[in-house]
């Protein structure tokens, strides 16, 4: 759906100048045919609406709830604005919301340094065509396309302390979901369990598409493999690279259904996602507090994003 | 948070918990990552849309949380007696017992069913309050077999009722029998008893107190008895509705008398779910375990004679051993019933023996709240924790249950968990509880 506007976009610049009649201009619209016209305008239209209605709205939205104590009862014009007041509940008062913050920084921090780097070190690996490639691509691949449900009831299996197997194996007597200082660690594995095998194939899928005659150029010049890989393979697959990038930060911000499956988002395993949750959806239904959360989780975000644009945008000018 | 009340909803449990919370809340999870962006509105359509369609004069609607098989087969059967009796066809509008409960302020506040299932407590005499449930009084005036604890639990703030209740569970302390007999235990009545008791389990190679708080709730079971027995009903009551400090020497107390038993209690809690520590009572490795009925789900048919409980042993003398956690589930009646009339019919039949004795037979497991109730199928077990509830001078509903929802599963079970992993700033944790609840109970 995403990418038909896309398409469009070199012919969809005209359309404005339609309104600014200028005699040039007028003769270029004539290109376009009157169906080309409504086409473009409604496959312009009909993307702008839904991103208003159901992102920049409900945005737009949560922000302002954040200034109100609604508790979702009641009629809309009952709500009463108390200012900054759950913004400065937030921080002061509440005791997971620090623990919160870090938790995410962590998350970004192992994914980004050891996640992200394994999974393109195995789709280097698997794109040797080593023998038996296509199983180790489908286990390595398979915790992305696991249930939820699956894969709590795998790292339960492994990690209840009474219960579990490592601690079986091991004769250890570690609380691996129950200790705060271990479980964020515990999780983090299983989640990094998953996000390499996704960093892999968007990697591979990369790797696949990168003309073999570079490398035997390389090769012919008498490159090491790494020499290859690191001066002519890595800087040709800048946008597969970029993607990983934005893939992994996206990754550790939304972070969320790990946490929420083990025990809540809580004790240790405070996320911003998981404490918008709690908040926000259920019987608790601090609504103006969680907005103050999730309208802070946007702020991140857009600091992310900001430098991710900013980057991108620069290349492009370069 | 819903705890099983029956052999049926155990089954169900058999999948370990951390997959049997996710099916349920799956959903959930994927709503809340949008919800977080797209604000709250969105949720509003999840819960009303599978109302009562025909509303012709025959019918009444009613919205059940009973989602498990064996509940929801003992619904069907009653409301089939309903029909028998009154000739008014109920259309049952059966929904996920957690999405129920999570969607319930858009469900009432949307096309209710005229009739739905709660629990009592805080949160039945705040929509009571707020005006989303009907004044029942008159059904009270009809129905018999209540006791008077009973009916205070079924009384909204300004004295009329709101709530018939059908079934409840104690929380009591549970133990084998045939444990204790080979060790030749007593059942403590007072705390020094207990304590010692404790020890001695532990010189035995006992863990003495099966504990788990993974879950964030089981833990509240403790807080809340030993409230009771510290500070007593009343106390537990106003501290629950915001009106006592949390500051105050009678929580601090609470909470160091707590943290003088937390040695008994089995380490490592918060990593363990209350299905674990009963096993660990099963497997003879724990001594006793504070927790609801449903304790017994854990143990096999066989084994199910070998479970016996005690209620938590008296601390201060003046205030004795009387109150105890004994959640009551029943039903309320929407705050605009499309078809009142038999609505009311329903709620008074839901009250009556009838209905009370169909449950008994179709479902061994539950405790009626209707006194009047043909009881003779009741296990040895049941039938002693009816005499313990029946006994019960005043009988709190959980803390979960009689307090905000938000202010127990944003800011107590949180709490909790700090006290268990760190008992020892109990003054840091108490006065960051107040500054929440001050800032939640504002109006």
């Amino acid at each position: 759906m995403s990418d038909l506007p896309l398409i469009q976009a070199d012919r969809a610049v005209p359309p404005p100048a339609a309104t600014t009649s200028t005699g040039g201009r007028r003769r270029r619209l004539r290109l376009l045919s009157r169906t080309d016209r409504v086409v473009i305008t409604l496959k312009v239209l009909v993307p702008l609406l839904l991103v208003t209605a159901f992102v920049w709205l409900p945005a737009l939205a949560t922000v302002v709830l954040s200034g109100t104590d609604w508790d979702g009862i009641g009629p809309l014009n009952e709500i009463d604005f108390v200012g900054a007041r759950n913004y400065s509940d937030v921080v002061n008062i509440y005791p997971p919301f620090v623990p919160a913050i870090q938790h995410n920084l962590l998350w970004l921090a192992v994914l980004f340094v050891v996640a992200t780097p394994f999974g393109m070190f195995l789709a280097v690996l698997l794109d040797k065509e080593l023998r038996g490639s296509r199983f180790y691509q489908t286990a390595l691949y398979l915790p992305v396309v696991l249930s939820l449900a699956l894969i709590g009831f795998v790292w339960q299996l492994l990690y209840s302390r009474d219960q579990g197997l490592i601690n079986a194996v091991f004769g250890s007597n570690v609380d691996w979901y129950g200790d705060s200082s271990v479980n964020i660690w515990a999780v983090m594995i299983a989640s990094s369990w998953r996000h390499v095998g996704y960093i892999m194939l968007l990697y591979l899928a990369g790797l696949k598409g990168v003309d073999p005659s570079l490398r035997e150029a390389a090769a012919v010049d008498g490159a090491s493999e790494s020499r290859t890989f690191f001066r002519v393979v890595f800087p040709v697959m800048r946008p597969i690279n970029i993607i990983v990038l934005v893939v992994t930060v996206i990754e550790s911000l939304r972070a969320f259904d790990l946490v929420w499956v083990v025990n809540k988002g809580r004790n240790g395993l405070e996320l911003i996602s998981a404490l918008v949750t709690q908040n926000v959806v259920g019987e608790a239904s601090r609504i103006g507090f969680g907005s103050a959360l999730a309208t802070i989780m946007l702020v991140v975000s857009l600091v992310f994003i900001t430098i991710y644009l900013a980057t991108v945008m620069r290349e492009n000018r370069e | 948070m819903s705890r099983p009340r029956s052999q049926a909803e155990y089954l169900a449990r058999l999948v370990p918990p951390s997959v049997a919370g996710i099916n349920r809340r799956s959903l959930l999870a994927g709503a809340a990552g949008t919800g977080a962006l797209l604000g709250t509105g969105l949720l509003a359509g999840c819960g009303d849309d599978s109302g009562s369609g025909g509303g012709s004069s025959k019918d009444v609607s009613l919205g059940s949380n009973q989602s498990d098989p064996k509940p929801k087969d003992v619904l069907a059967k009653v409301a089939d007696g309903f029909k028998t009796s009154s000739g008014v066809q109920v259309a049952v509008n059966t929904v996920d017992h957690n999405t129920f409960q999570e969607n319930i302020n858009n469900y009432l506040q949307g096309k209710p069913d005229d009739v739905f299932t709660w629990f009592a407590g805080y949160r039945m005499r705040f929509f009571a309050q707020k005006g989303l449930a009907s004044d029942i009084s008159d059904v009270w005036g009809k129905i018999s077999g209540y006791s008077d604890a009973f009916k205070k639990a079924s009384t909204g703030d300004d004295g009329k009722q709101y709530f018939v209740p059908a079934s409840y569970y104690p929380w009591a302390v549970f133990y084998r029998k045939s444990v204790w007999q080979q060790h030749g235990y007593q059942v403590p009545t007072t705390l020094d008893q207990f304590t010692a008791l404790g020890a001695q389990m532990k010189k035995d190679g006992l863990t003495p107190i099966a504990f788990a708080d993974k879950d964030g709730w089981p833990a509240m079971g403790t807080f809340d008895i030993l409230n009771l027995r510290i500070n007593g009903y009343q106390f537990h009551v106003d501290l629950m509705a915001g009106k006592e400090a949390w500051t105050s020497d009678k929580v601090k107390k609470v909470f160091d008398t707590w943290a003088g038993l937390l040695p008994l209690h089995q380490p490592d809690s918060l990593g363990r779910t209350w299905q674990e520590a009963a096993q660990s009572l099963q497997q003879k490795k724990s001594g006793m375990y504070l927790l609801g009925l449903f304790v017994g789900q854990q143990f096999s048919n066989d084994e199910q004679s070998d479970l016996d409980f005690f209620t938590f042993p008296e601390i201060d003398p003046s205030i004795g051993a009387k109150a105890l956690d004994a959640p009551i589930d029943g039903y309320m009646m929407a705050r605009k019933p499309k078809n009142e009339d038999n609505a009311r019919k329903l709620m008074e039949y839901f009250g009556g023996k009838t209905a009370a004795d169909i449950t008994v037979k179709s479902d061994p497991t539950t405790l009626v709240a209707n006194t009047g109730a043909d009881v003779s199928g009741y296990t040895a077990l049941q039938k002693k924790a009816a005499e313990l509830v029946g006994s019960a001078t005043e009988i709190a509903q959980f803390l979960d249950r009689d307090t905000r929802p938000d202010f127990a599963s944003t800011v107590m079970i949180p709490a909790i968990q700090q006290f268990i992993k760190n008992p020892k700033d109990i003054d840091g944790l108490t006065s960051s509880i107040e500054n929440q609840k001050k800032s939640i109970f504002t109006d």
